[in-house]
């Protein structure tokens, strides 16, 4: 991945397209972007308590993104204390800060909050972009500060930020051999983590409806599993397959959202299956002795890749949403699994697994430019963020006190780091844009 | 009592199955643990457990049934067709190395493949359920070869419905 800062004049101010300051997201070594944020202005008392908070976390979303670099408000020379008054550029251009971010935030009586901000091109002396005003509950704080975040990424790179996402995940607490599981819904930077499901059963790999409000899983809750459909906001769950001696899991839904794809296991084989959800009625989409499982849709619903061992070991298959004979993708040394198609239509990420090392990849989706992205004792699952530019996954660490966590890393393979969660995790699910 | 009862058959199994150097894994969580009635007496749980075997074994990524295996799943069809008071659910496992999903799919393998071959000995099909737990419920946690070989399992488990 490769920034290209293009710093032009600003002959176009009213141009949107062109924006002066641009971080470009391509393949290539990166240099962070330098930025200033300095505390937001508390327009009133109700707002005081906001003002450094809130910075701080658009600040982190920024950094997190490894696109970006805050200047410590110590290094500042030039203190903001009104947010109309003109900007002194000369005082940012002294600390290299490319891009400054100012603000303000007042309370009100009824419990909410407005955050107001702009973002200046500091090397061209100009605004990038009109400001914005943000209103919301002050409990949901957070929640505004990634979507200042989100509108600053996307001005500067020209694609949609992805701060204001949730991840839902498997908490996992206990020793190995014994664990409890149970689902958890938290922000993508690991704050505000809700549990959906209590630790009594076995919970597998959660994943999002095209909307936001309802999550597929696996559950042992019978004592076989099956999957499950739950409503995030009330939490209320059902069960969507259970047939009598069949095991169904790898849940995962259609963009429209209408329909499930899924494993179902009969006698021992397992083959990809498609319900529709309103008559819960499930067509066969593979009918091979061999394991097809962990199917994804393409974001436009036509095409589905999935794992499956019939050539003798797993390897990734590209088949119509409708089935029929199934186009192998994967040729690279060793075992592939897990694929799921990118938002942006363009890549699959995978796991794969070579020579004892679990490694999370990329591929085009006819299986070319692959490209591994970690390498561990096992990485597993990757799930793409809402933008397509970066990818969440599990990484389980050796041996008898092993556990698992959460990690991201850029679609470029930098700025891998943990996600912080509470207890253990794994099985990440990233939320679509807009939660 | 019942304390009692499934510290002494998490004892006879850890004694089975040759309890490494894992410390203290205590069986839990799966339904492969906790087993009811004494050793001495045949026709109880605790006895198939430690005198007939509840457990085969399968290599890296294979539901093949082996030699071995075969000898011990004899041992247990003779002992269910004359249990008849015992319903089985065979649970799959895997070892770590691999992904969930397909894990759980060969669990599911490897616990037919125990189902087929029992049915084949005489056990009616009605009496057998399977289930796979994947990887979720390794028995020995370390992450070296002598742990997974004991993990890439079927277990018979058994549910009296005499009563």
């Amino acid at each position: 991945m490769r920034i290209l800062i293009l710093l032009t004049s600003l002959l176009l101010a009213t141009a949107a397209v062109s924006a002066p300051l641009r971080i470009k997201i391509t393949e290539g070594v990166v240099e962070p972007l330098p930025f200033a944020a300095p505390s937001f202005i508390a327009e009133n008392a109700a707002g005081a308590e906001y003002a450094k908070m809130l910075v701080d976390v658009v600040a982190q979303d920024l950094t997190g993104s490894g696109l970006f670099r805050a200047i410590p408000e110590a290094a500042h020379i030039s203190k903001i204390t009104s947010f109309s008054s003109p900007v002194q550029y000369s005082d940012w251009k002294a600390i290299n800060a490319q891009a400054l971010i100012t603000g303000t935030v007042s309370g009100s009586a009824t419990g909410q909050i407005t955050v107001k901000f702009r973002i200046y091109d500091v090397f061209a002396g100009a605004e990038l972009g009109k400001g914005l005003r943000f209103t919301g509950s002050a409990d949901g704080w957070r929640r505004m500060a990634h979507k200042v975040a989100d509108v600053v990424y996307g001005r500067i790179t020209g694609e949609s930020g992805y701060f204001d996402s949730r991840v839902v995940f498997v908490s996992e607490t206990g020793r190995k051999g014994a664990r409890k599981k149970r689902l958890a819904i938290m922000d993508y930077d690991g704050a505000n983590v809700q549990y959906l499901t209590d630790s009594a059963s076995i919970v597998l790999a959660p994943r999002f409806s095209p909307t936001g409000d309802r999550v597929l899983y696996t559950s042992y809750e019978t004592g076989f599993p099956h999957i499950y459909l739950l409503d995030v906001g009330s939490v209320k769950r059902k069960v969507l397959q259970n047939s009598a001696g069949t095991m169904s899991f790898a849940p995962r839904f259609a963009p429209n959202g209408k329909s499930v794809v899924y494993s179902l296991e009969q006698g021992g084989n397992t083959d990809i299956y498609l319900m529709n959800l309103s008559s819960g009625k499930s067509r066969r989409l593979t009918n091979a002795a061999s394991i097809e499982t962990a199917p994804s849709f393409s974001p436009d619903g036509s095409q589905i890749v999935f794992e499956s061992d019939r050539s003798g070991s797993q390897q990734l298959y590209v088949m119509s949403a409708s089935g029929g004979s199934p186009k192998r993708i994967s040729f690279g040394d060793g075992r592939y699994g897990t694929p799921v198609w990118s938002p942006r239509g363009d890549m699959i990420a995978f796991t794969k697994q070579n020579k004892g090392r679990f490694h999370i990849g990329v591929m085009r989706v006819d299986g070319s430019k692959e490209r591994l992205l970690t390498a561990s004792f096992l990485d597993e699952g990757p799930t793409w963020s809402p933008n397509g530019r970066v990818i969440m996954f599990t990484r389980e660490t050796q041996g008898a006190s092993g556990a698992a966590s959460l990690y991201s890393v850029d679609i470029s393979g930098r700025n891998l780091k943990p996600v912080k969660t509470p207890d253990g995790a794994s099985d990440p699910a990233w939320s679509p844009l807009g939660r | 009592m019942k304390f009692i009862i499934k510290a002494w058959a998490v004892l006879c199994v850890t004694v089975l199955i040759g309890c490494s150097d894992t410390g203290g894994n205590t069986l839990g969580g799966g339904a492969d643990g906790g087993s009811q009635g004494s050793v001495d007496d045949p026709t109880s749980e605790a006895y198939f457990e430690a005198s007939v075997g509840d457990r085969v074994f399968f290599a890296v990524d294979e539901s093949v049934l082996s030699a071995q295996a075969r000898d011990a799943l004899d041992g247990q069809a003779t002992w269910l067709n004359s249990n008849a008071d015992y319903t089985v659910i065979i649970e799959g496992h895997a070892d770590e190395q691999g992904t969930r999903e397909y894990n759980l799919a060969l669990g599911a393998r490897r616990a037919n493949a125990v189902r087929e071959y029992l049915i084949g000995a005489g056990v009616g099909g009605d009496r057998i359920q399977t289930l796979s737990y994947g990887k979720e419920r390794p028995v020995e946690i370390c992450s070296l070869e002598r742990c997974y070989a004991q993990n890439r399992r079927g277990v018979t488990v058994l549910n009296n419905i005499g009563f």
